[in-house]
């Protein structure tokens, strides 16, 4: 497993452990390295919703599952569902393997550009860690 | 389980574990392991090689005196005065009312001395019980705060076990559910052919003091025999794949022994037992619910909790313990069914989370050891 600790420059990020990486077509959303290490083994990915689908700042897209627990995955922000990634239904270790590159979730297209200023800076989210792991 | 707040139990080996980058986490009271390099990786180390376990967090209570046997026999199922001099017996003990207040294994060092070991999570509730049918009876002492407890477990347990030592490697001659004082690693321990994986191995009481030395010796005798250390996350999955009842998920205060597929731990021909006449009731009428192994047939998991319902998607039942088997790479799971409706083969369907998926009674145990020539 990869450092628990990895935290990509150039990615925002969930105080939920989500990360959300500006592409052409939209926000790609996946989980941090962090989260991948709290859970485990990763076993199951179900994304509950479809392309096109609307999803709100804070509400779960989905649920990920390892073998000891399920955790929800939240949205990091408002808008449409422009792409899934399929693969994850058949190959949820791709998470554990690659949680910044082929463990991504999905790519939703804001409603509001502006609304991922919110999201935590990759220096905010190191100092979140800092915060909960001891 | 009892979750009342106040600080955290450690056990003898908590340094060990942090030395080891062991995951720590509330069980019961107790900081405890829950992994060390991961469940999966821990769980198939125990299936093909050995694990060790500190399972120092389990309750030892020891009853001495003329009358011993007659006490524990009276508060167990189990047909607890029958055992011999350095025999060990699963059994239960229930309440009036049949039901189940903790799993037990009874084990008994001398014609007037046993051992009752009991779960973490029921250590107060079964140490007062046992006290108190004590009184005037018998001795009584719980030895928990000075006993630990570790499980060597997996196919080369027994080899690497016979690396701590002569005595050490006399423990193989044991026969299932026997044990004996030994040796161990320069330890003065009871080793005991016990286990809660499915797999062979041991389970080595000794004082608190020497587990650290006891646990660091067979980690490095058995290191290049791919023996790990194991938490309670890949316990868990290899004691359900065995089928393995875990108090307080399978089986609690709600559920007796007959239903819960544990009639063969109940002996109904012993004279007296404190939920004897509960349970021949419901031997009578017989058993309306059944606890039964399930394989899901669909993409899901089935969690502890999660209702199991019929093909209109009505509750006809509940999961009491699931997830993902790593040795059969199925999601698998079980739980109680209403006795019609358990038959092997029959499908129903798990509410998981609201998402109805689908599921098949089957064949328990999930994963039965192959014995071979040993």
């Amino acid at each position: 497993m990869s450092d628990k600790l990895d935290v990509r420059d150039g990615l925002l990020y969930t105080k939920e452990h989500e990360w959300a990486s500006s592409k052409a077509e939209g926000l790609q959303v996946g989980i941090t390295a962090y989260a991948v290490d709290q859970l485990g083994d990763i076993t199951l990915v179900n994304i509950d919703l479809k392309v096109g689908d609307t999803v709100a700042a804070g509400k779960t897209f989905g649920t990920i599952e390892s073998v000891k627990t399920l955790s929800d995955l939240f949205s990091p922000v408002s808008g449409k569902v422009v792409k899934i990634n399929g693969e994850l239904e058949t190959k949820p270790e791709l998470v554990n393997e690659d949680c910044y590159g082929k463990g991504w979730m999905i790519v939703i297209s804001p409603n509001d550009a502006g609304e991922k200023d919110k999201l935590l800076s990759p220096a905010a989210y190191r100092d979140l860690l800092k915060s909960v792991d001891h | 389980m009892t979750t009342e707040g106040g600080p955290l139990k450690q056990t003898p080996l908590y340094a060990e574990h942090k030395k080891l980058g062991a995951r720590l986490v509330p069980f019961a009271g107790w900081e405890m392991p829950i992994q060390y390099a991961g469940i999966v990786e821990e769980h198939r180390a125990v299936r093909t090689a050995a694990g060790l376990f500190d399972v120092s967090h389990m309750g030892e209570l020891e009853l001495r005196g003329e009358h011993a046997a007659a006490v524990v026999d009276y508060l167990v199922t189990g047909d607890a005065a029958a055992l011999d001099d350095g025999k060990a017996l699963y059994t239960c003990a229930c309440n009036e009312r049949g039901t189940i207040l903790d799993d037990l294994i009874v084990y008994r060092i001398g014609r007037e001395a046993f051992l009752v070991v009991c779960n973490a999570g029921n250590r107060d509730k079964i140490s007062a019980h046992f006290r108190r049918a004590a009184e005037d009876h018998c001795e009584f002492e719980d030895c928990s705060d000075r006993t630990a407890l570790l499980a060597l477990q997996g196919p080369r347990a027994l080899e690497i076990l016979a690396l701590a030592g002569k005595d050490a490697a006399a423990c193989a001659e044991l026969k299932s559910f026997h044990f004996r004082d030994a040796v161990v690693a320069n330890v003065r321990a009871t080793v005991a052919r016990t286990g809660y994986t499915g797999e062979d191995g041991v389970e080595i009481f000794c004082p608190s003091a020497d587990a650290p030395q006891l646990f660091r010796t067979l980690l490095e005798l058995g290191n290049a025999k791919g023996l790990a250390p194991v938490g309670l996350g890949a316990r868990d999955t290899l004691r359900l794949e065995a089928c393995l009842a875990l108090y307080g998920n399978d089986i609690d205060e709600t559920t007796n022994p007959l239903e819960a597929g544990l009639g063969w731990i109940v002996k109904m021909n012993k004279p007296l037992f404190i939920g004897k006449e509960a349970l021949t009731r419901v031997q009578q009428a017989g058993t309306a619910r059944k606890f039964i192994g399930f394989e899901m047939t669909a993409r899901g998991i089935a969690r502890h909790g999660y209702p199991l319902c019929d093909a209109q998607g009505k509750p006809i039942g509940t999961c009491t313990s699931g997830g993902p088997s790593p040795t059969l790479a199925k999601n698998i799971g079980l739980g109680y069914l209403p006795a019609e409706l358990a038959a092997v083969g029959t499908e129903f369907q798990v509410d998981c989370r609201g998402k109805l998926i689908g599921a098949v009674v089957v064949k328990k145990p999930f994963y039965k050891r192959n014995r071979g020539a040993a």
